[in-house]
C-alpha cells in the first residue's frame, strides 16, 4: 500500500481515510505494507506494518507542501537540493523502488496522484496488478475542470491509465475521472469513505468557544466549516450567502476553521460585505479545539466547489451537528437527510442557511436523521468492496 | 529677519494587543498583555525604546537645556505612553520631568489614548483631551495652550473645535495642496475662527530629519548640523521653521550609529551662531508673531503616507469594520461605569490599532510593516476584533443585550 500520510501526521482526509480503510481490510485478513515518505511513530496501528520509504522527517516532507498541494516550491533550507513536491515524489519513487526489489507482495494498492510514480514503478518492476485510488483529482484542487498544474495531471492520467482497476471515492469523481481523462467507466469503482463512529474521539468538558457558547445562551445561532481556506473549498460563496443570511438573521455567527491561502482574501471579503463582526477566523486547530467547533455550531456548510468526499461532514453528524453540502460532493452521494445546494447557488445557500438558524426544530430533525444514516454505514463495507477487487486481480483473475 | 526654529517632538506608545484568539473570548479579558519575548509585548517595547531612545535623547536634551539658555522646546505625550512608562520605566518619566523643570519645554494637548476620536464621536473626544490635560497637570505641572490631534488629522470643524475650547493654536501639516504658493515658515490664521493660530509643519525639512537622515543614497547625506543650519539661514522670508516629528526619530527610527545624536546636539550651536537666530516653542511663536494669512482645510489632512489623508487608518474594509464596531459599544460601555471595561474600550481607540491593519503598502514591506508587531494586517484585525468580542461578553455578563 502506498500512502503520502497516516494520522497523527495527516494534513487532513486522505491520511484518515488510508487509516481506516486499511484497518478493515485488515480485519478480513489483508496482510498490509503501507509505505510512507517519512519516519514517524504510529501509536495504535499495530494491523499492519508502516515503512518508511526512506529516513527523513515529516517536516521536511511539510515544508515541500501538503499532500493537496499540486504546484507549491519551498526550499528547503540548509540542503544543498532544493525538493519541491514534485521532488519529493521521485525521491519517493525511487526508494520504493529499492523496497520492491526487496519484498513480495502480490497487489499494489496506491493512493492519490503523489505515490503514482512510485506505483507505476513498482507495477514495471515487479508485474503486479495496480490499483489506483483517487481522493482527490488536480481538476478538485483547482477548482476548475481541466484545470491545475500539468505536471500534476501527466502523472495522474499516465497512471490511470496503466492501473489495473481506479477506486474513486465517490460517483462524482467518477465522473471527473471520466470526463478528465477518458477513462472507461468499467475501469472506475466507486468506494465510498466512511467515518468510523466508534474512532469519533468523544467531546468532553465545557466547551472552548467561551464566547460563541455564551452569545448561543443569548439567542446567537452558530455556522460552522472545518477544511482549508483554499479555492477548492468554495468559501468566498459562503461568506456571500452568509451576508444574506445575516441581513435576515443578525444573531448569526460563522466560524471558520483551517488555514490556506486563501486567507488573508476571506479576511478581507468579510469586511467588504460588512460582516467583519460576524465571522470568526480560529485558525489550523486540533484536539478540543477542532471536535469543539462541530458541537458549539447548529449547522455544518461545507460549499466546495469539487469534494471527492468531505470527511469533515460525516464528522460533524457524528458530533451531533447537522450539515449542508454542496452537490458537488461526495458525501452528498451517501446522506440523504442533509441539505444540498449548488455551490454557486448562494441565494439558496442563505435560504437554507437562514432557515436552520431561525428553526431548532429543523435543526434537531435534520440530525437525528443523518445520525441514522452515519450510524448505519461502516467502512467493513467499503473494505468488502475492495476484497473483491482485490480476488478479481490476483487468484480470481483470468489468466 | 528673526528667525525661530519650533522643535515639536510627539512621544507615544499605544497598548498593543497581543495574539488575542477566539480561543480567549469569553475567557481572559487581558488583551494587552503579551508574554515578555512576543513582538506585541508593550513592556519589552517599552523598555527598548527607553534605552534607544528616551534616555539617551533626554539626557542630550538635558544637556542642551543647560548649556544654551536659548534651547526651547515642546513635546506632546500621549496618557498612554505616560502609563506605560509609569508600570515600566519611571526613570523616563522622570527624564522628561527634568526637561519640563527647566521652564523651556512647552507640553501640547491632545487625545489622551491617541485616538481618532474626533470623527466618530464628539463626546468622547473632548473626554479623552480632559483625561490628558489632567494627567499632563498632574505628571509635568503644567496646562497645554496649544493643541494636536492625532497624526496631525485636521481640519476646518477641528480648527473651529479648538478656537471655542480655548487653545491659542494647533498643529497641522504644511500640505502643499493646502498652502499653494505660500510656505509653511509662519504663523497662520485658520479659516472661521476667532482667536486660534495655525502652525503648519515644514515637512520637507522635518522628513529630512525623521525619514531620510541615515538613508545613505539620499543624495544630501550625511546630514550635519551645520549644513542644515546652513539651509535655514539661506531659506529666504521666514519667521519659524516648524520641525514636527515623531520623539522616536532619536535612537529608534534613526539609530545611533546614523549620527542622529550627535546631529541633535550640534544642532543648537549651529544654529544660535547665525544673528537673529532662535528657538521657541509653539506658544511663544504664536505670541511673538501675528498671522500672515487664512488657511482653509475642509478636507481632512494628516501627516502620513503621500496622500496626508487619513487611508493609513481606515482605508480598507478591515480598518472601518473595526473602528465602527468599536464606536458602536460607545454608550453602552460608558453606561456600565465599569472602569476597567471603559479603560480598555478606550485603550482600542488608539489609532495604531488601525494602523496594523493597514494593507496599503503590505506588500512592499515599508515603512508600515516595520512599525507593526504583527506578521501581517490580517492577524492584526483578527486579534483586535476577538477583543471587541470579549467586551461584548463582558457586557453581556452584566445582564446588557449585546
Amino acid at each position: 500500500m502506498l500512502g503520502w500520510e497516516l494520522p497523527p501526521n495527516n494534513s487532513g482526509g486522505l491520511g484518515i481515510a488510508c487509516y481506516q480503510l486499511c484497518k478493515a481490510l485488515a480485519k478480513k485478513g489483508a496482510d498490509i505494507d503501507f509505505v510512507l515518505p517519512y519516519t514517524a511513530e504510529h501509536p495504535g496501528i499495530d494491523f499492519m506494518r508502516i515503512n518508511a520509504a526512506h529516513p527523513q522527517d515529516v517536516q521536511t516532507v511539510l515544508k515541500a507542501g501538503i499532500a493537496y498541494d499540486s504546484f507549491k516550491y519551498v526550499k528547503d533550507t540548509g540542503e544543498v537540493q532544493n525538493v519541491d513536491i514534485i521532488g519529493q515524489s521521485m525521491i519517493y519513487e525511487e526508494a520504493v523502488g529499492r523496497i520492491v526489489a526487496m519484498g513480495s507482495f502480490d497487489i499494489i494498492h496506491a493512493h492519490d496522484w503523489l505515490t503514482c510514480r512510485a506505483a507505476l514503478r513498482a507495477k514495471m518492476m515487479s508485474g503486479k496488478p495496480l490499483i489506483v485510488h483517487l481522493h482527490s483529482i488536480e481538476s478538485d484542487r483547482a477548482g476548475k475542470e481541466f484545470g491545475g498544474n500539468p505536471m500534476v495531471r501527466e502523472i495522474e492520467a499516465l497512471a490511470l491509465m496503466v492501473a489495473d482497476k481506479v477506486i474513486t471515492v465517490s460517483q462524482h469523481t467518477k465522473n471527473a475521472v471520466m470526463r478528465e481523462y477518458g477513462i472507461p467507466e468499467e475501469k472506475i469503482e466507486v468506494v465510498h469513505n466512511h467515518f468510523d463512529a466508534s474512532s469519533l474521539e468523544p467531546s468532553s468538558g465545557d466547551n472552548i468557544y467561551v464566547y460563541l457558547q455564551r452569545m448561543k445562551e443569548l439567542g446567537y445561532r452558530v455556522v460552522v466549516n472545518v477544511g482549508r481556506l483554499t479555492i477548492q473549498k468554495g468559501l468566498p460563496n459562503l461568506l456571500h450567502a452568509f451576508r444574506e443570511v445575516v441581513k435576515r438573521q443578525p444573531n448569526t455567527f460563522l466560524l471558520l476553521v483551517g488555514d490556506g491561502e486563501q486567507k488573508f482574501e476571506l479576511i478581507d471579503l468579510a469586511a467588504q460585505l460588512g460582516i467583519a463582526d460576524k465571522v470568526f477566523f480560529a485558525g489550523f486547530q486540533r484536539g478540543k479545539a477542532y471536535r469543539d467547533a462541530y458541537t458549539v455550531a447548529d449547522l455544518f456548510v461545507m460549499p466546495s466547489i469539487s469534494e471527492p468526499f468531505g470527511l469533515v461532514a460525516l464528522e460533524s453528524i457524528g458530533y451531533g451537528t447537522p450539515i449542508l453540502v454542496s452537490r458537488q460532493s461526495g458525501v452528498s452521494e451517501m446522506i440523504q437527510n442533509c441539505l444540498k445546494v449548488d455551490f454557486w447557488d448562494t441565494q439558496e445557500m442563505a435560504n437554507q442557511i437562514a432557515a436552520v438558524v431561525k428553526n431548532d426544530a429543523l435543526r434537531d430533525e435534520l440530525h437525528k436523521n443523518s445520525h441514522r444514516e452515519y450510524i448505519s454505514h461502516s467502512w467493513d463495507k467499503s473494505a468488502d468492496k475492495l476484497w473483491d477487487v482485490y480476488f478479481r486481480h490476483t487468484e480470481g483473475a483470468v489468466t | 529677519m528673526n528667525k525661530a526654529i519650533v522643535l515639536y517632538l510627539h512621544v507615544h506608545q499605544p497598548f498593543r494587543v497581543r495574539h488575542y484568539t477566539i480561543f480567549d473570548a469569553g475567557v481572559d479579558h487581558r488583551y494587552f498583555t503579551a508574554p515578555y519575548e512576543d513582538r506585541t509585548s508593550n513592556e519589552r517595547i517599552m523598555h527598548k525604546v527607553a534605552e534607544k531612545s528616551y534616555l539617551p535623547t533626554n539626557r542630550r536634551l538635558l544637556q542642551l537645556l543647560n548649556s544654551h539658555p536659548e534651547f526651547k522646546l515642546s513635546l506632546s505625550i500621549t496618557g498612554t505612553a505616560i502609563e506605560q512608562m509609569e508600570m515600566w520605566s519611571p526613570e523616563s518619566l522622570q527624564s522628561f520631568k527634568d526637561l519640563c523643570a527647566t521652564g523651556r519645554v512647552e507640553i501640547v494637548a491632545e487625545t489622551y489614548h491617541h485616538s481618532l476620536a474626533f470623527f466618530y464621536s464628539r463626546s468622547e473626544f473632548e473626554a479623552q483631551v480632559k483625561m490628558h490635560e489632567r494627567k499632563i497637570q498632574e505628571v509635568f505641572g503644567q496646562t497645554p495652550k496649544v493643541f494636536r490631534n492625532t497624526e496631525l488629522a485636521y481640519n476646518n470643524d477641528l480648527a473651529y473645535w479648538a478656537d471655542k475650547a480655548g487653545y491659542k493654536g494647533i498643529l497641522a501639516e504644511g500640505w502643499d495642496a493646502v498652502l499653494g504658493w505660500r510656505k509653511p515658515n509662519f504663523v497662520y490664521e485658520p479659516t472661521y475662527t476667532k482667536n486660534i493660530r495655525l502652525l503648519m509643519k515644514n515637512y520637507k525639512l522635518s522628513d529630512d530629519i525623521a525619514f531620510r537622515f541615515g538613508d545613505q543614497n539620499w543624495s544630501e547625506w550625511p546630514l550635519t548640523a551645520d549644513k542644515f543650519a546652513h539651509w535655514l539661514n539661506e531659506s529666504g522670508d521666514a519667521t519659524n521653521f516648524n520641525l514636527f516629528m515623531d520623539y522616536e526619530t532619536f535612537g529608534e527610527h534613526q539609530w545611533d550609529e546614523s549620527g542622529i545624536f550627535s546631529f541633535l546636539e550640534h544642532l543648537p550651536r549651529h544654529w544660535l551662531q547665525g544673528e537673529g537666530n532662535s528657538f521657541m516653542t509653539v506658544s511663544e511663536v504664536i505670541d511673538t508673531y501675528a498671522p500672515v494669512d487664512r488657511v482653509d482645510m475642509p478636507n481632512t489632512v494628516t501627516w502620513a503616507d503621500t496622500e496626508r489623508d487619513l487611508s493609513a487608518w481606515l482605508g480598507n474594509g478591515m480598518q472601518s469594520s473595526a473602528i465602527h464596531a468599536l464606536y458602536a459599544l460607545e454608550q453602552t460601555i460608558l453606561n456600565t461605569n465599569d472602569l476597567k471595561l471603559i479603560d480598555d474600550w478606550r485603550k482600542l481607540q488608539t489609532s495604531d490599532h488601525f494602523y496594523y491593519m493597514c494593507t496599503k503598502y503590505f506588500n512592499d514591506g515599508d515603512i508600515h510593516a516595520y512599525f507593526s508587531p504583527y506578521a501581517n494586517p490580517y492577524d492584526a484585525f483578527i486579534a483586535f476584533m476577538n477583543s471587541y468580542h470579549d467586551m461584548r461578553f463582558r457586557l453581556s455578563e452584566k445582564g446588557i443585550a449585546v
